[in-house]
């Protein structure tokens, strides 16, 4: 199962009560989103809206689409904006 | 398609870019220099108080003045709730953002809009702003980032509340969040470590200073449709923020991208097209407003000032084994500061086994911060690199092979999480290496410094059409705002894809009526993802070509190739036809099925990051204290650089900025918190005589997920200079300067007190 | 106030044109005659983004009176070409990619003009100094200095067009 690791500065452990690594049963990226909403109400839509996703190394800034594999290592990271 | 290991005919030569005519006669119009019938000017009043409550505003005399024909203030705005913006580039709210454009219960800074008026001269309107009365309770006021964290503090917002911080914040606060990043376990690295070097380093606030002010024309008209001329990085980011600051629909509002003159980051929000949208409607005529280049710095977002301290650990084999860092960030009035790439970006170029980084963003009572070329990293870097620098000299290292032994690899893991992939650090090494700047000794009475940099680039969405005229020529419309050249580069990807001369591909910009939704140009991203689609969209022309020729020639479009502008038969089994070039196509366009157009759009993913590493040379006159840079070399992993020049110009004007934040660019506060540089005078930008000829060398490690194998380039750049600056006086001195800019009565100081 | 009537030499043409006596040169030259080509960066002299030559002195036009016009001659950025033929300094922009924005692009090539009128065989440094006054904030300069040494070579005859 992909496993998302929350850095605290994401904003994202108020969500999940200080957990910092959770596995979540999920094939794209918008089904893993559904389940964090599902788990910690909130934390998707955080998610969704905020924060840039790594999927085994590649950024994404929005992607529902992004594939996951079974062993997937997903990091949320701030949104990068640039200038 | 792939085009990275092919033998290309346009990309990588230097053809005079499409708009360049216009520019070098004074023919090309910006947003100031655009006009309507019945035009009046627009003004804003502004808070003289870093920080107020706002009792009063008494507009009726200036209503009244002859020639004022609007005026408007808050009042005239919905009051919109907390909302994150979807379309920016983020972190921005809503309601912030309306705030800023126009203060409702407080003034927040010096600068700070609070009332506009709209007349038949600059001068009426001028007039009128002095007849407005504004009755404020003058609050204490925060300007300095660590005061503003302080437990005492004056606060800004009563409804601000520290995000990020276990347990929750029960206090409202300055500290808008708490961002955190570790990796192993920094405790144990720093026990492990043999040799330690510690900093704490300051940066004060600067502006991106693009030459032409903020300017926009507004014309409501009495349909309800709003047309809006913008000097902007994104038009369709003005269409956005002008509807949510005004509650319109976006599908009433056209904004038309003038020639933008300089962003830098700082024009990818928006201060006056509500506010001239607004005075346009109650006075029924167009509205143009322009910043005075005083209301420039007072009014619009610099870059955050910022305390940072960092540790780091290393064995005496110079393997880095702890890192560390605390940084602090002014966010300006609201909160918004590049703090998540800051913590990002630092150690972003190493691999390193155990780092603990936290970040501040906190607000105070200046102008809220802007976006500024690769927001957050230059801050970051300047204290990194520095410290990496001492490291160094504490090992007896060079400054080269430190960076090499701990450079991040292809599958080096940051500290931030994702891992590296397709980078080219180690190439950009090998270049510095290689380049005979860094084999040169030093001049006597110079020193040399070297500092690296790192920034992610981004991707998104980009939209893109290619359609061939009647006469064989082609145009590419796109909508990102060009701002240094890009329009001569989607020209060439174009002409590539064609196989024709790129002069006979015309580049243009399209408004938001006429072309689909374009994320704004920043980010290091136009080359990568508008390219992307303009390349895709000529390859959808080129299969349209192809069947065209085929229903011409009656065989299967299979058979049919497409080579330099022309579509042959595939072998002798196709036929014996003659080729057929884009002009004839064209010219029977019609009978084949119809105008020959293709438009794609994408969200690219895949950005690639750049590295960049920056030697500079410098001398020190120990009597006054001034910098002269000596010589200057900028390396750089670009990917593929379709227009070399442009490339260049790129890493030349990151450095330049680079180089003034270095030695002089600060804003300066009086006892009462206003500003006292506002102007080119006093806020020192490089000039030409500041300078010398700036080296751009380009490194190619082409960015698989792009056709062409393109890496943004534009923010980079700006990453090293302030370090590599702080290492070449500390190598020709001896002192280090923690503290920017290092201007000349701070390094004659230094130079003083080191004896 | 009544508006002031002044006469003046324009890039070659005689124009008359009617101003308030605070308005600047460079208000004049965009709002009144239409001229947008000169810039306003600062509005104080400091960034040269609306400089234009006088009586064959490079000004800031946003320092000038549009009234102190009277009886001058003046050539702003519109009149630099010749027709249709670019002078040496804007195709040698043009060839070294020397601008970006391309916003104080049209002080530049008058500022550059002007020295080139006055030395037509600046160092390097020289052509630094002079051109200090005016700011770019894209470039770092590098490649406006050699466009402006390359345009002065052609000038004297020394390189190809």
């Amino acid at each position: 199962m992909p496993t998302v690791h929350f850095s605290s500065g994401s904003g994202c452990q108020a969500f999940t009560g200080g957990q910092s690594e959770v596995e979540v049963e999920a094939t794209t990226f918008r089904r893993l989103v559904l389940e964090l909403e599902q788990r910690f109400p909130g934390l998707g839509k955080q998610v969704e809206e905020g924060m840039a996703v790594a999927i085994d190394g590649e950024i994404f800034q929005d992607a529902y689409h992004a594939e996951l594999k079974a062993g997937s290592e997903i990091y949320l990271i701030p949104k990068i904006a640039g200038g | 398609m792939n085009y990275v290991a092919s033998d290309l005919k346009v990309v990588g030569t230097r053809p005079v870019r499409p708009d360049g005519v216009d520019k070098v006669t004074g023919r090309a119009v910006f947003a100031a220099d655009t006009r309507a019938a019945g035009m009046l000017w627009g003004k804003i009043k502004r808070s003289p108080h870093a920080h107020a409550r706002i009792l009063s505003i008494d507009t009726s005399k200036a209503a009244a003045l002859p020639g004022v024909k609007a005026v408007v203030t808050a009042a005239d705005f919905p009051d919109i709730p907390s909302e994150e913006a979807f379309v920016g580039e983020g972190p921005m709210n809503f309601r912030d953002l309306a705030l800023n454009v126009m203060a409702r219960s407080k003034a927040l800074y010096e600068g700070h809009a609070i009332a506009a008026v709209a007349a038949t001269t600059q001068e009426i309107a001028d007039r009128a702003l002095e007849l407005i009365d504004v009755q404020y309770e003058v609050l204490p006021f925060v300007i300095d980032v660590e005061a503003a964290m302080a437990p005492d503090a004056p606060i800004l917002h009563d409804d601000l509340f520290t995000a990020g911080v276990n347990p929750k914040a029960e206090k409202p606060s300055n500290i808008a969040k708490v961002v955190t990043f570790k990796k192993g376990d920094v405790e144990a690295g720093f026990k492990d470590a043999e040799v330690v070097v510690e900093g704490r380093y300051t940066t004060q606030p600067v502006h991106q200073a693009y030459i032409e002010p903020h300017a926009c024309l507004a014309s409501y008209q009495p349909d309800g449709q709003v047309s809006i001329h913008a000097s902007s990085q994104g038009h369709f980011m003005v269409r956005a923020y002008t509807a949510k600051l005004l509650g319109m629909d976006m599908a009433n509002i056209r904004v038309n991208p003038a020639e933008i003159g300089g962003g830098f980051g700082g024009k990818t929000l928006i201060y006056l097209e509500p506010v001239a949208v607004a005075l346009s409607k109650k006075a029924g005529r167009p509205v143009k407003i322009q910043m005075t280049r005083e209301e420039v710095f007072r009014g619009s977002g610099p870059t955050s000032g910022a305390t940072v301290e960092v540790k780091i650990g290393a064995k005496k084999d110079g393997t880095i084994v702890a890192a560390q860092q605390v940084l602090k960030y002014q966010a300006g009035a609201f909160p918004g500061s590049p703090i998540g790439p800051g913590c990002m970006c630092g150690f972003a170029m190493y691999d390193l086994p155990n780092v603990d980084v936290v970040g501040y963003d906190v607000v105070s009572n200046r102008p809220k911060v802007a976006a500024y070329r690769a927001p957050g990293a230059p801050i970051t870097s300047f204290a990194v690199e520095s410290a990496i620098d001492d490291l160094a000299r504490k090992l007896g290292m060079d400054p080269l092979t430190l960076r090499e032994k701990n450079a991040a690899k292809n599958g080096t893991k940051t500290h931030y999480g994702p891992v590296h992939q397709n980078i080219g650090f180690t190439a950009v090494l090998d270049a510095v290496k290689a380049h005979p700047h860094w084999k040169t000794p030093v001049k006597d009475g110079q020193g040399r410094g070297l500092a690296v940099g790192f920034w992610f680039n981004i991707g998104g969405e980009s939209t893109a059409t290619v359609h061939v005229n009647e006469d064989g020529s082609v145009t590419v419309a796109t909508g990102s705002p060009d701002i240094g050249g890009s329009r001569a580069s989607m020209g060439m990807m174009v002409a590539e894809v064609l196989g024709i001369d790129v002069a006979r591909v015309k580049a243009t910009v399209a408004d938001t009526a006429s072309i689909g939704f374009t994320h704004l140009t920043g980010g290091s991203r136009v080359t990568f993802a508008t390219g992307m689609a303009a390349t895709q969209a000529a390859e959808k022309v080129v299969d349209d070509l192809k069947k065209r020729a085929a229903a011409t020639w009656e065989i299967p479009v299979e058979a049919v190739e497409w080579k330099d502008g022309k579509a042959y038969p595939a072998g002798s089994n196709a036929g014996a036809f003659e080729p057929l070039d884009l002009a004839a196509l064209a010219l029977k366009a019609a009978r084949t099925g119809g105008p020959i157009v293709a438009e794609v759009s994408v969200n690219a993913q895949g950005a690639g990051a750049g590295f960049g590493a920056h030697i500079c040379d410098v001398s020190v006159d120990k009597e006054t204290g001034h910098v002269t840079i000596e010589r200057y070399t900028a390396v750089q992993d670009v990917g593929r650089a379709i227009h070399p020049s442009y490339v260049e110009g790129q890493i030349q004007g990151g450095a330049a900025q680079g180089i003034g934040w270095a030695l002089n660019e600060e804003y300066i506060y009086n006892a009462k918190g206003q500003m006292e540089n506002p102007g080119f005078l006093d806020y020192r930008v490089p000039v030409a005589s500041d300078v010398p000829m700036i080296e751009a060398v380009l490194v190619e490690v082409p960015n698989p997920r792009h056709p062409f194998g393109v890496r943004g380039v534009g923010e980079v750049p700006i990453v090293p200079p302030m370090a590599a600056i702080g290492n070449a006086i500390k190598s020709a001195t001896g002192v280090r300067m923690p503290d920017l800019p290092m201007s000349p009565p701070k390094v004659r100081a230094a130079l003083d007190a080191a004896g | 106030m009544a508006k002031q009537h002044v006469t003046a030499v324009i890039n070659g043409e005689e124009t008359e044109f009617l101003c308030e006596t605070q308005q600047t040169m460079l208000d004049v030259l965009r709002d009144v005659i239409g001229l947008t080509g000169s810039k306003e960066g600062c509005a104080s002299g400091d960034c040269g983004a609306c400089s234009v030559i006088v009586d064959g002195r490079l000004v800031c036009s946003c320092l000038m009176l549009g009234v102190e016009a009277e009886g001058k001659t003046i050539t702003t950025i519109e009149g630099v070409a010749d027709g249709e033929t670019l002078h040496p300094v804007q195709q040698k922009f043009l060839e070294h990619a020397a601008l970006q924005c391309g916003f104080c692009t049209p002080g530049l090539i008058v500022a550059a003009k002007a020295l080139l009128d006055e030395n037509p065989n600046p160092t390097e440094t020289e052509a630094r100094y002079w051109l200090a006054g005016n700011l770019c904030r894209c470039t770092g300069y590098d490649k406006v200095i050699r466009a402006v040494m390359d345009a002065a070579a052609v000038m004297r005859g020394e390189a190809a067009r």
